[in-house]
Parts: C-alpha cells; sequence; structure tokens
C-alpha cells in the first residue's frame, strides 16, 4: 500500500490522547460514584475505585425530592415507545419514498427536508404546552412522548437506506407474484432493511433518553423521567457530589450497555448515513 | 423488532431473477390499482398526521400567541407586533442572544478544526482502527445532563480539576461562572466534548469515498501531505463540512441543557448578571416562569430568524472553503 496511508508516531499520539480526553470524565464520573465527600473533594482527586458504591446508590434511591427509581422506569417506556413508533413511521415512509411512485412524493420528501431545519421542539414549546394543559396530560408521561413519535430525519434516513438496500427487481418481482404494496413491505422490504432499523432505533432511543428540556417544563417533579431526576438532585444536593454522580452514572450506564452490545454497528450507520447526507 | 416478518430474509444481492414479463400482469384489476394509488399515501400518512399535530401546528400557533399579551388559562389581548418592538428593546434579550452567539462560536470553531484533524488521523492505516473510532464516539453515548454534572464539578472552585490543573502552573483559582468568558469556555467544552468525536466520524466517513488516485497524483507531483491535506481533502469534504457546520448551528443556538445545568439552582437567569444565559433559557424563563407567553413565542421566532441568519453567514462561509485558492 502507499506510504502517506500509514499512521506515523504523531498520528497514534494525537489518536491516543484523544482516546483519553473522551474516556477520562467518564472513568472520573464513574469513579466519583464509589467514593466518600470527602475523597471526591480531595487535590488531586482520586483515580481509582473505592469502596462505596453500595452506600451511595442507597442514598440515590433514597432522595426523596429526585424520584430516581421513577424517572429510571418513566424513561425506559418513553425512549421505549418513541423509538417502536419512529422506527415503525419512518419505514413505512422510507419504502414509500424509496420505491413507490406517487403524484407529489418530491415535494413530500422535500417538505420533510426543509423543516428538519426549523427546531420545532423549542418553538413550538409554548401551544404544545397548552396542548397538553388543555388535554389535562401535564405531569404525564404521554406529553413527553406524543411530540416526539415522528421525526424527519428518521424518513430521511429509511429513504436513503431503502433506496439501496432493496433492489427494485425485488419489489417487482413480488408485484409479479401478486402480492400488494403492505405485503411487499412486510415481506420483502422489512427483512431487508433491517440493518437500517437497528441504527435508527439506537439513535432514536439515545437521543430520546437524553431529552430534557420540554420534560423539565411539562413533568412534576415527582414523576419525572431521568434528566430531570438529576437536575432535581443537583438542584437539591449539589454538594453531595458522589451521590449525584452515582446518579449521574447510572443513568448513563443504559447507554454504554447498548452501546457496546451495538457500537460496530452505531458507527457504520452513522458513517454510511454520513456519505449519504 | 415491533413487526413480525412472515418471509426468510432475502439474499442483499439476489441472484440473477427471472425478470417476468415485460410489463408484469398486474392481478386483480381494480383493487389491485387502487393499491398501486392510494397505498403510497397511506404509508407516508402516519408521518404527516402526527408532524402536523406536534410541529408544524405549534409553529403557526407560536407566531399567533407572539401577537398577544398572553397568560396560560388567563387573559388573552391582541397586542399587534409589540412584542416583537419590546423585545428587541431588551437588554436581556439581546444579553442571551450574546450569550449564544459568543458560545456557538467559541465551541464549533476549535469543535471542527479538532474534529478535521481526528478524522484525517483516523483516515491513515493503523491497528485497532474499529477501537479508535468507538473511543471517540463514547462522549456522544453520554447525555448532555451527564456531562454537564461531570464539567460543573471539573470547573469548580475550589476542589475542581480545572483549577487544580491550572494551579500547577501557577495560574490563580478562576470563578468559572462569574464572568461571561469564563463561562462560555466552561460550557464549550461540554459542549466541544460530547459532539467531536461524532463530527470527526461523518467527516472521515466523507474521507473515505475521495478517490485516492487524486492523492498518488499530487505525491507524484511532490505535494506534500499538509498541501495535499489543504488542496484535495478540505475542498471534497466541503458538502459535509456545510452539513456539519448546519446541524452546529441549530445545536448551537438553541442551546439549553448545559448551561441550565451549570446554573444548578431553577432560576434559568444563567447566573447573577445572566452572564451565560441563552436565548433559549430566555424563552423559557419568560414562558414558564414568568408566565409571559406571548413575549416568549415572540422570542422564540426571532430566535429561528437568528438561526436561518447563523445558517446563511455558515453556508456562505463553509462555500468559501478551500473554493478557489
Amino acid at each position: 500500500m502507499n506510504r502517506i496511508w500509514d499512521a506515523g508516531p504523531l498520528t497514534k499520539a494525537v489518536l491516543a490522547f484523544a482516546l483519553v480526553l473522551s474516556a477520562f470524565p467518564i472513568y472520573y464520573m464513574f469513579i466519583m460514584a464509589t467514593r466518600t465527600n470527602s475523597e471526591a473533594i480531595e487535590t488531586p482527586p482520586p483515580l481509582l475505585p473505592g469502596g462505596h458504591l453500595g452506600e451511595n446508590v442507597q442514598r440515590l434511591l433514597a432522595a426523596e425530592d429526585a424520584h430516581f427509581a421513577t424517572g429510571l422506569i418513566n424513561s425506559i417506556i418513553v425512549s421505549t415507545t418513541v423509538t417502536v413508533s419512529v422506527v415503525l413511521v419512518s419505514t413505512l415512509a422510507g419504502f414509500a419514498f424509496a420505491k413507490l411512485r406517487f403524484r407529489g412524493s418530491k415535494i413530500l420528501l422535500g417538505l420533510i427536508l426543509v423543516t428538519m431545519m426549523v427546531p420545532l421542539q423549542q418553538m413550538g414549546i409554548v401551544p404544545l404546552y397548552e396542548m397538553m394543559v388543555t388535554l389535562g396530560w401535564t405531569g404525564q408521561i404521554q406529553a413527553v412522548i406524543l411530540p416526539f413519535l415522528v421525526n424527519g430525519f428518521g424518513v430521511f434516513m429509511m429513504t436513503q437506506y431503502t433506496t439501496q438496500a432493496v433492489p427494485d427487481e425485488l419489489i417487482e418481482a413480488g408485484r409479479v407474484d401478486g402480492a400488494s404494496t403492505m405485503r411487499i413491505y412486510a415481506s420483502v422490504v422489512l427483512p431487508a432493511v433491517r440493518p437500517g432499523m437497528a441504527v435508527l432505533a439506537l439513535l432514536t432511543f439515545m437521543q430520546n433518553w437524553n431529552e430534557f428540556m420540554w420534560p423539565s417544563i411539562v413533568l412534576d417533579p415527582a414523576n419525572p423521567v431521568v434528566q430531570t431526576s438529576i437536575a432535581a438532585l443537583n438542584q437539591a444536593h449539589g454538594t453531595d457530589y458522589v451521590m449525584l454522580f452515582t446518579g449521574t452514572a447510572a443513568s448513563v450506564l443504559p447507554l454504554f450497555i447498548v452501546f457496546i452490545v451495538f457500537g460496530r454497528q452505531i458507527v457504520g450507520g452513522l458513517m454510511e448515513g454520513a456519505v449519504k447526507a | 423488532m415491533s413487526l413480525k416478518v412472515d418471509a426468510p430474509a432475502p439474499a442483499r444481492r439476489p441472484g440473477p431473477h427471472p425478470p417476468g414479463p415485460a410489463k408484469p400482469a398486474r392481478s386483480g384489476g381494480g383493487l389491485a390499482r387502487f393499491d398501486l394509488r392510494a397505498t403510497p399515501y397511506f404509508l407516508v400518512s402516519p408521518y404527516f398526521l402526527l408532524f402536523t399535530l406536534f410541529g408544524v401546528f405549534p409553529l403557526g400557533y407560536t407566531l399567533w400567541v407572539s401577537l398577544h399579551d398572553w397568560e396560560l388559562g388567563g387573559d388573552k389581548t391582541f397586542l399587534g407586533l409589540d412584542n416583537y418592538i419590546e423585545l428587541i428593546a431588551d437588554e436581556a434579550f439581546w444579553n442571551s442572544v450574546i450569550n449564544t452567539v459568543g458560545i456557538f462560536v467559541m465551541s464549533t470553531i476549535p469543535q471542527l478544526v479538532l474534529a478535521l484533524m481526528l478524522a484525517n488521523a483516523l483516515n491513515k492505516r493503523i491497528r485497532g482502527r474499529l477501537f479508535f473510532r468507538l473511543g471517540i464516539l463514547l462522549p456522544l453515548v453520554t447525555s448532555v445532563v451527564a456531562v454537564a454534572v461531570v464539567f460543573t464539578q471539573l470547573y469548580a472552585r475550589d476542589y475542581g480539576m480545572a483549577n487544580w490543573f491550572l494551579g500547577l502552573f501557577g495560574v490563580d483559582r478562576i470563578e468559572w461562572q462569574n464572568q461571561s468568558w469564563t463561562a462560555w469556555i466552561a460550557i464549550s467544552t461540554m459542549i466541544d466534548w460530547r459532539w467531536t468525536g461524532y463530527n470527526a466520524i461523518i467527516l472521515l466517513a466523507a474521507m473515505q469515498t475521495i478517490p485516492k488516485d487524486l492523492y498518488e497524483a499530487a505525491s507524484l507531483d511532490g505535494a506534500s501531505a499538509r498541501r495535499q491535506f489543504w488542496q484535495i481533502t478540505v475542498p471534497m469534504l466541503r458538502p459535509t463540512l456545510i452539513f456539519v457546520v448546519f446541524i452546529s448551528t441549530i445545536g448551537g443556538l438553541t442551546l439549553y441543557a448545559e448551561p441550565v445545568m451549570f446554573e444548578g439552582n431553577p432560576t434559568l437567569a444563567g447566573g447573577a448578571t445572566g452572564q451565560y444565559q441563552t436565548v433559549a433559557m430566555f424563552i423559557v424563563k419568560e414562558g414558564f416562569r414568568d408566565f409571559d407567553m406571548g413575549y416568549a413565542s415572540a422570542a422564540a421566532w426571532l430566535l429561528f430568524a437568528l438561526i436561518l441568519i447563523g445558517t446563511l453567514i455558515n453556508y456562505s462561509f463553509t462555500r468559501r472553503i478551500g473554493g478557489n485558492k
């Protein structure tokens, strides 16, 4: 291979440094979750795990103003529901835009692209809130589910993915066999776009797990999602570092597990999506 | 997955498939034609229905609210453009605009430079490529709130690691939250830490589509690696750079969670003198702390205008990158 493509010592040093910088705050967070408060404020701070994780977890769960366990469960429900919806809606629409001919399809897809540029959740926050008040849903988790059930990025991504993952001949073959469009969707398209669905599902789950602004407005402190639960901890127990860090660590743990299991697909999916964009 | 699939997955590249009749005979006549015509609309309708309800409608309604003195469940008086006129004269609003733009510029420029460097490094032949790629994506997997909690501790005045580290070089303790520029630095590092790796991966993907013979030809002509980077890599990356800058613009100008967590207490004022209050914080404060929904809605539309302007500036700027050199 060509010499210019090999990594020199400088490149390796840059990458190693980047890796340390990426990992350190996360490592620090997990270390703090196993320490006591007096250890946490030593200088330099401890860099190895201690033995106080259990007691920190107990205090975290006992912190009444945070309702951490409720927040965790709510976040699981919200993120899962939204993910299922986004993936379903996006594969349906993606199939139509990628493989079916219908009047206005170009305009509709263009419309989706344009609206992807508008920060709708932030801009529409006042009417969304009034809507939830009218429906009597403030403080309940459907208020943080409904506005996120679809997103333009998902449709766009699945359109791109379906275009390249499903050969036209396969669809034609289905038609020749007399299959209906829905039947083709279920038995030809869905199996072929599974890897794309997986990446979209992971990204959507992560995004919704991280949602903060809207839940902090529309939910009550007694019925939080995990992010607002941590914000409450931060307000009420900001000086109880180790408990705060325990909560934070617990809140990112599910994402890390997903990342460790599906990391390769996430990187692959991001890179594939990027080239198409 | 939520859906059952009643056929085995077909091979991704099917073998030579019998092409069938030139004009496939569509059995079933009327019903099949109805299926062909109507089903596509049925397939895209869930998106558009939900999007209209929770996206387009609130957006338009925000415009309507912004023209009123509007209290939640209270009086609603039509004001015309008064909210906008008042906003444009409101120092607190402009302060939040300056903070938002300041943090945006302070975070985006280093972020893009670092992401380019990282992508370039990752594009070389190196052992354990996947490991490195996963490693720099790790921050993306943490939540914004978690990042803010950790970094706020790192920037704490007395026990924070940032001050401890600076102390090694004889720098006095900095009260990161007390001044605009120090708070901007602190918040910018949170953003950069989380997003640089992601942008590097996106740029790397684009770099890998650049034909290698371009570099080989340049090598033969005696162009240095640095020259190749600036004259081949960067210009070829322009569309992706535009995309990345675009995403950063929307993300940067709607910044909310980091400064709110950095503040800790729930006033949304962004520090004693509003030194790091962002526009998004301003909107939420006006609407949901002071219950001036009309004013908040007007600010939301001005934020949108700000994003449009930011996007246009960035677009024309990025278009020029590596352009006619």
